[in-house]
């Protein structure tokens, strides 16, 4: 209920917003104050995270950085803004920010009535469990938990999609509740109950601060669907289509294989593809349609990397997360990444 | 001739005998504190297993088995975790504290401007210091330093912009310099500020009187947490688009704005204290209101209140953990942040990193404590027991 107006006053305070500055372009105004101002999570490991000298670092952070080096050339020119998870719509609605690149998840409400776009989506998440092996050996599917405890993290909406999946397959569960994640995890790791559900993500992270990891494993049911990914104002399409197209092209090098390292290289490569991504073409306007240089994807790689990159530097192999890249693969390497073509 | 006086007078005191055995030693002191009843003596028994059992385990967790030096996460993770310890190792990982202490103290504040917050920390202890010690002359003149011109020097020199210094915006602030600034302010205002609403809310003019009632009935209705969301949550969808009012500023604001209301009431009790004919006396003299409260009044009532007033302060330097959920960091804020840095993930790090944040906290707390018993006993000059 309290939920409901709030969302009630958002939207229409939102409303309100909108109206009051539907003419007032992003891109403009980002090139006039010379920075980028990013919304992203207060610690998430691997999506948004302060490293040991204050930088922040992270998936989503690269996020951020793209669209930064996109306009400017520099990824540099960015300035974060914390937000908790409650704070985040209304800091984007009131202008504070200019993107939020926080872990949120993409659904109907948020793109309709909150007055939101989503840019596409840079991470596929999904809803999983983690059960301690030795206590329940034998259990290889979420099926089989009926009557187990389950240790959950409250207001949030890992715990509305639990409900769901056991009531839809008609099992019992005891939900044993917590206001913190990292409450939620110790009562779990202390064997207060049998299972630990969030989002994917955030299992891997979780493992990472458990006893004896290799006790828990991560079943293979996924039970919800969170494709998280970068969020503008609706109604300022150029901005819009700046991250939209921001995030493509980290995908769209990632295919191409172009990479930090070989981005100056493959300036020269012969393949139209890559030339017209690059910007090498005689008269593109690619990035000029953007409001942007031609030379912006060179940019986005050379300050973040493809997506691929990206994705390992901070979420999987190159960092302590090793997460696999599942889902967030490419389309043609098993994934569902699909990126439309710049042309 | 002199007659001769046989009484004795003795001129020295006798040599005072040893007390009985019984009364002297450790022996006796064991049964008079510790085991004087067969309450006392199970109550003494069960206190001593429970230390024994506590002691050693917390001082090979803290100090013995903790890991002082270190790079990332594999330094304070058992080999199944991934790291460097052998299996069932537990210890504190300081080497994470010491990793992350710049963050603790100064947030993502530029290294090359840290010089700033270090000169305007010890501007702080150099002109409070004096102030604390009695016996130090010109407290009126140190006062007017510090609560007037040091927050105006501390302002210009944290925030720059001016005088070639580069500027540094609110959101990169951080750690312990929020907790300290966020708790000077609220401090520093609420007394002032708490003095004037309790004297308006005794006063016998109806509008004032109102204003201040509902003012604190209002602020004391709503928990700080509402307030510090409206200020950061809601406060900017009602301003015109554009306007925009610092972070900072904006919870700093509602911090002692919550804390002049509660603060009010603690002295209003103390007002409430001072007998009728101190009123009645003072104004048989002939002094007018200001001076009646200012001589006579106030100077009492405060010196009743001052176990209020710091319990007061230091609820407010504990409440200032309140900011981190609008996205500011404190010191709290700043140390649980950087449990999701995947580097320093551990099983360890989030307890070294809360008890370092304790101890932090129970310093300045206990300090804040001490001090006011001290000044207590000072200014104990008619109700002492």
């Amino acid at each position: 209920m309290r939920k409901a107006i709030l969302t009630g006053v958002l939207s229409a305070a939102a409303l309100a917003y909108m109206a009051a500055s539907a003419n007032a372009s992003t891109l403009d105004e980002v090139k006039k104050k010379g920075f980028v101002q990013c919304g992203v999570n207060t610690g998430l490991a691997g999506f948004a995270s302060p490293d040991s000298k204050g930088n922040w670092v992270g998936f989503d952070v690269d996020i951020c950085r793209a669209v930064a080096a996109a306009i400017f050339g520099d990824g540099s020119k960015v300035k974060y803004t914390p937000t908790t998870a409650k704070e985040r719509f209304t800091a984007l609605q009131s202008g504070e920010i200019d993107l939020l690149s926080r872990n949120t998840t993409w659904t109907e409400t948020r793109d309709t009535e909150l007055g939101f776009n989503f840019a596409g989506v840079n991470y596929y998440d999904g809803q999983g469990f983690m059960i301690n092996a030795k206590k329940l050996s034998g259990v290889t599917s979420a099926l089989q938990l009926s009557g187990a405890s389950v240790c959950v993290q409250t207001g949030t909406t890992t715990e509305l999609n639990l409900a769901d999946y056991f009531k839809a397959n008609h099992m019992e569960y005891h939900p044993v509740v917590f206001e913190k994640l990292e409450e939620t995890l110790a009562a779990y790791d202390s064997g207060r109950c049998d299972v630990y559900t969030t989002d994917q993500s955030g299992l891997y992270a979780s493992r990472l601060t458990l006893k004896n990891p290799d006790d828990h494993v991560v079943l293979p049911e996924i039970i919800s669907k969170e494709p998280l990914g970068p969020v503008v104002r609706q109604g300022d399409d150029q901005w819009f289509d700046l991250v939209k197209w921001t995030l493509n092209a980290m995908i769209i090098a990632e295919e191409d294989g172009i990479t930090q390292a070989n981005v100056e290289e493959m300036k020269k490569s012969d393949k139209p593809e890559i030339r017209r991504v690059l910007g090498q073409e005689q008269g593109s306007k690619y990035g000029a349609d953007l409001g942007v240089g031609e030379d912006w994807v060179v940019n986005i790689v050379k300050a973040v990397g493809n997506y691929g990159e990206s994705f390992e530097r901070n979420l999987g192999q190159g960092s302590p997360l090793k997460i696999k890249r599942g889902l967030n693969q490419l389309w043609n390497k098993g994934g569902i990444l699909y990126a439309p073509p710049i042309r | 001739m002199q007659e001769h006086d046989l009484s004795f007078v003795r001129t020295e005191m006798a040599i005072a005998e040893a007390p009985p055995r019984s009364a002297q030693g450790t022996g006796h002191w064991l049964r008079t504190n510790l085991f004087s009843s067969v309450t006392d003596s199970v109550l003494t028994i069960v206190g001593v297993v429970v230390l024994i059992l506590i002691i050693p385990p917390l001082v090979d967790w803290l100090f013995l088995s903790a890991q002082w030096t270190g790079t990332d996460r594999t330094f304070c993770a058992t080999t199944v975790q991934g790291g460097i310890r052998p299996d069932g190792w537990s210890g504190a990982c300081w080497a994470f504290v010491g990793d992350k202490l710049q963050q603790f103290i100064y947030g993502r504040y530029p290294f090359s401007e840290r010089w700033r917050v270090d000169l305007v920390a010890a501007l702080f202890v150099v002109l409070l210091v004096p102030l604390l010690i009695p016996k130090v002359p010109r407290k009126g003149l140190n006062a007017l330093l510090l609560f007037i011109i040091f927050p105006i020097v501390a302002f210009f020199l944290l925030l720059g912009g001016w005088f070639g210094l580069p500027h540094v915006e609110t959101p990169l602030w951080g750690g312990m310099m929020i907790t300290l600034i966020v708790s000077f302010v609220g401090i520093s205002a609420s007394l002032p500020c708490g003095i004037i609403l309790a004297l308006g809310r005794r006063s016998r003019l109806p509008v004032v009187k109102t204003v201040c009632v509902a003012f604190i009935e209002l602020i004391r209705g709503v928990p700080l947490i509402t307030v510090l969301f409206m200020a950061s949550v809601m406060l900017p969808l009602f301003l015109p688009a554009g306007t925009y009012f610092d972070k900072l500023l904006r919870a700093i604001v509602g911090v002692a704005i919550f804390a002049s209301a509660y603060m009010a009431e603690v002295i209003r009790g103390g007002l409430q204290a001072i007998p009728k004919g101190q009123f009645e006396g003072a104004d048989s003299l002939g002094l007018t209101y200001t001076q009646k409260m200012r001589l006579v009044i106030l100077p009492q009532a405060i010196k009743l209140v001052i176990p209020g007033i710091v319990s007061e302060f230091i609820g407010l330097f504990k409440d200032t953990t309140l900011v981190s959920i609008i996205g500011m960091f404190d010191l709290l804020g700043s140390v649980q942040q950087n449990f999701h840095d995947a580097t320093w993930a551990t099983a360890q790090t989030p307890m070294t990193g809360l008890v370092f944040a304790g101890f932090i906290y129970f310093v300045f707390c206990a300090g804040m404590s001490r001090y006011s018993m001290f000044m207590e006993r000072r200014l104990d000059t008619g109700h002492k027991r």
